[in-house]
């Protein structure tokens, strides 16, 4: 197979970073929203969402700033908000070539969202960084711009639009998980499995005190460590 | 005690960074246990199964208009269709569905 220049996984990165960046735009309003009720000003709070590329986690951290609660109480909410992006990077860890320069891990860490992973895991063969910058390009400003307009002039868009945006971001995860999915029978069992118990977690209301952060880093534990015991991939598997 | 907005950013920041980029600093090279590996494998994909359902549903301002964006974006990801092509169909069809039922 012939390797792809850097430039073109970058241009690559570009084209599926836009519905990204769209999906962004309009879930960032109402972070922004949020924000705006926090006191933080518009700059302030795209600086925030800059930095942190977070959904749950801003709106965790808005939440803090606005009782004006401890430092201390912050970091524990953020780490509890945005732990599963330790299992997320985790997992991206094994996608990078073993021999990738140092720098590339500290930079591709700055951006490991829920849509960034997806598609960043959905390249065939190793990650490559150029690929990963290309989206981050698109991603980042519509989130931190989405955020900042949202504390300036609240939400730009009608409810309909933002409907339709958002499920773009799902219509992502699905884009991602199907194709694998239609060549192997134990991830597409995984799959349904995963979807009846996520929902059969969120219909039980003895979970309801459950972060929704911390369900998906349950269930994401134990439906994969299940797979992982019954049916360990072959050597060569991902590889490919 | 008064508390000043760019600690409380600065720990956001911090704190979110740390959380993405310890594993992939700390993980070098790949690993070789075969459980561990194999539990990496499948993170991505149950793991954004989680996500999506049912989330997808309450995305939406009606159940109905996401469920048919699930199925719509089943579908089209089944039939080999891009990323871009089932992202923008899911919004399509909700806008759609939206404008005739809500």
């Amino acid at each position: 197979m012939m390797e792809k220049k850097n430039s073109s996984w970058f241009f690559k990165g570009m084209r599926d970073g836009m519905p990204i960046c769209l999906g962004y735009l309009a879930v960032a309003f109402t972070l922004g929203i949020a924000a705006k009720n926090a006191g933080l000003t518009p700059l302030q709070a795209g600086t925030a969402a800059f930095l942190t590329n977070a959904s749950a986690g801003g709106y965790a951290g808005f939440t803090v700033i606005a009782e004006q609660a401890s430092y201390i109480e912050m970091a524990v909410m953020i780490l509890i908000a945005n732990a599963r992006y330790l299992l997320m990077s985790a997992s991206l860890s094994q996608k990078l070539a073993p021999d990738i320069k140092w720098y590339h891990r500290l930079l591709i860490g700055f951006d490991v969202t829920d849509e960034i992973f997806g598609v960043c895991i959905a390249v065939p063969g190793k990650l490559k960084p150029a690929y990963a910058y290309g989206v981050f390009s698109v991603a980042i400003p519509g989130w931190a711009v989405g955020t900042y307009l949202g504390v300036m002039m609240g939400n730009l868009f009608s409810p309909s639009i933002v409907s339709a945006l958002s499920v773009g971001l799902y219509g992502m995860f699905i884009a991602i998980i199907i194709p694998p999915a239609k060549k192997d029978r134990v991830i597409a069992a995984l799959i349904i499995i995963s979807m009846a118990l996520s929902y059969a977690f969120a219909a039980v209301p003895l979970f309801d005190g459950i972060s929704s952060g911390i369900k998906v880093i349950i269930l994401t534990v134990v439906i994969s460590a299940a797979a992982a015991y019954f049916f360990p991939v072959k050597e060569d598997r991902d590889a490919a | 005690m008064q508390h000043n907005v760019y600690i409380y950013i600065a720990i956001m920041a911090v704190v979110t960074y740390l959380i993405r980029v310890l594993p992939l600093t700390l993980i070098r090279g790949e690993i070789t246990n075969r459980f561990l590996r194999s539990f990496l494998y499948y993170v991505p994909y149950v793991t954004l199964a989680v996500m999506t359902f049912p989330a997808i549903l309450h995305a939406t301002n009606s159940i109905w208009s996401g469920l048919a964006a699930l199925v719509v974006g089943v579908v089209l990801a089944w039939l080999g269709q891009s990323l871009l092509t089932v992202a923008v169909a899911a919004c399509v069809v909700v806008y759609v569905l939206e404008l005739l039922i809500v």
